[in-house]
């Protein structure tokens, strides 16, 4: 019979926190391993194609002073999956100066892997030239035109690099792009708890407390395996698991939540129990992993352009009635006055109205008394985004409408400048499946970390 | 009887799921309303279009998952998540109109 493996997820992304409370009342349990998500592609494409954290360099520093002073202290192994917040190089190295600040300061010692899971363009291409490229759902196929245009091109790595790394003896796991639940599954997996188990333990450990309820992404879960489940449970006396809010979070950003798909396999939750054994835990049960093709998931983003903004507001109540009109005859004045910058793109955000929903929205005629409006240019260089962005926003100030008695100006400008230059905007350029070109994609390189820094 | 869908859910939500795809998750307040509405089938393609004003083929899918009481819709993102023109880059607003939804019970 196995021990238990107890696995400790601080918060559901690095930087976002966790009481100071929770985290000691979860040591005091001697967790078996501490692990964290790092990251997500929530945040939209720019973060990636950027390489730029989405979380605040003081809390991810906040948060790994925590996990790492005390990982090292009881030799427990710390697991980063998707440092950064989107595990490209950039990100990683981000991280990982973030780690070597907290041993110098800390006066620590230890043993990091680092795992990169940039792929090459060429293996790409190669693999796109093979036929082993798969659009996800509602994805574009693939093409060479966007794999070049790509700035930072990751692969979600599954469990294997990890442990690797693992095996060789790591303190700390710093992980590129990770399929969610590896960071916490790989450790159990190498010592041979079952797989389907530990994944989907991860799957719901990898959001920390947002499955307890009431729900919190900054606080403390931890995930209890052996040989025939895991048991969830909370350390903040505000929050418990139930089978429900267990069950809900499988739910979670997902498609199909009886099959969760991942590198090298399907989650299958099919005969799935989750069972209510009082104190605020639950029991988890019936989890299976079957093994499939192995491929990874390919994320990319590519620039697509320079954006400025400008935010207005309208109290007028005959402009607001005819505010459709209104905006449609401007964008055709601004149109009209392009020139050289007819390649740039204007959007109208209209808050009070669609700005949410756009052509989503079924409420057609919007009873508001006030209206916000976003005007956003997106054109091939800033300058031009800022010329057109300027064009919009004085048309629109100074458009005689029909009906209009108002003639001093038709916008609310609550800021001088009225226009902010937004830099440089990004779109998904790649959300594709490959046929893994071999078995060690993600070598990890291991690093003696030492207060004076990297030793060797 | 009629009742609002506030009257038989906890959780009424939108979310991405991937930057390509939108999910709304209702979970209704137990089993017994889950169950009811599962086999009377008043969740459908036609009802959730009907409610974004779009066709039922745009509707792609919908799950229901007993653990959680809840049924899952997926359907595509009409603007990629962040892409120029996106007003939502998370999908976490895209839950309203199913909030005027009534059902037989």
């Amino acid at each position: 019979m196995k021990p238990a493996f107890k696995i400790l997820s601080p918060t559901a992304i690095l930087g976002y926190g966790f009481p100071e409370e929770s985290f000691r009342r979860a040591i005091a349990e001697k967790p078996d391993l501490i692990a964290v998500d790092g990251g997500s592609s929530d945040p939209g494409p720019y973060y990636l194609g950027a390489g730029k954290a989405f979380t605040d360099r003081t809390g991810v520093k906040r948060d790994l002073r925590f996990m790492i002073t005390e990982g090292v202290k009881h030799g427990i192994p710390v697991v980063i999956g998707t440092a950064g917040g989107s595990g490209a190089a950039p990100h990683l190295e981000w991280c990982r100066q973030i780690v070597l600040e907290i041993a110098a300061e800390a006066n620590l010692s230890f043993k990091m892997a680092v795992i990169p899971t940039d792929v090459s363009k060429d293996v790409v291409h190669a693999a796109l030239d093979a036929g082993k490229i798969e659009a996800l759902e509602f994805v574009p196929p693939l093409t060479h035109e966007a794999i070049d245009a790509t700035t930072n091109l990751v692969a979600q790595m599954g469990v294997e690099p990890f442990i690797a790394a693992l095996k060789a003896g790591a303190q700390v796991v710093l992980g590129g792009r990770a399929y969610d639940p590896s960071c916490f599954a790989a450790l159990p997996i190498m010592l041979g708890y079952d797989e389907g188990l530990a994944l989907h333990c991860g799957k719901i450990l990898e959001c920390a407390a947002i499955a307890a309820t009431p729900g919190s992404g900054s606080d403390c879960a931890m995930g209890i395996l052996d040989e025939t489940g895991f048991v969830l449970k909370t350390f903040s006396d505000e929050r418990k698991f139930t089978p429900e809010s267990a069950a809900a979070h499988t739910l979670y950003e997902k498609s199909d939540p009886y099959m969760l798909p991942g590198p090298g396999g399907v989650l299958n939750l099919r005969e799935c129990k989750f069972e209510d054994i009082g104190n605020g835990q639950v029991r988890v049960t019936g989890s299976r992993h079957e093994h499939t093709p192995y491929k990874v998931k390919l994320e990319g983003s590519r620039p697509v352009g320079f954006r400025t903004v400008a935010i207005a507001g309208v109290r007028d109540p005959i402009m607001i009635k005819s505010i459709e009109e209104i905006l449609q005859a401007v964008r055709q004045r601004v149109e009209n006055n392009l020139g050289a910058n007819a390649d740039a793109k204007v959007f109208f955000h209209i808050y009070g109205k669609n700005g949410v929903m756009g052509d989503l929205e079924p409420v057609k005629q919007t009873q508001t008394h006030e209206l916000g409006i976003v005007i956003e240019v997106v054109a091939p260089t800033q300058e031009a985004a800022d010329t057109v962005c300027s064009l919009t926003r004085s048309t629109l100030l100074h458009y005689g409408y029909p009906g209009r008695v108002a003639t001093a100006g038709n916008l609310a400008l609550p800021f001088s400048p009225s226009d902010i230059r937004a830099g440089v905007v990004f779109e998904f350029s790649v959300y594709h499946l490959m046929d893994l070109p071999q078995e060690d994609l993600f070598p990890f390189h291991m690093q003696q970390v030492t207060p004076q820094g990297v030793t060797a | 009887m009629k009742y609002g869908i506030l009257d038989i859910a906890r959780v009424v939500r939108s979310k991405n799921s991937g930057p390509f795809e939108l999910v709304l998750d209702i979970m209704f307040k137990d089993h017994k309303i889950f169950e009811t509405l599962r086999e009377t089938k008043q969740i459908n393609k036609e009802l959730i279009a009907a409610a974004y004003r779009l066709t039922p083929e745009d509707i792609h899918n919908i799950v229901w998952f007993a653990p959680a009481h809840a049924v899952k819709v997926v359907m595509h993102r009409r603007i990629v998540s962040g892409a120029p023109g996106d007003s939502d880059v998370y999908g976490a607003q895209q839950h309203a109109p199913l909030l005027g939804l009534t059902f037989e019970l």
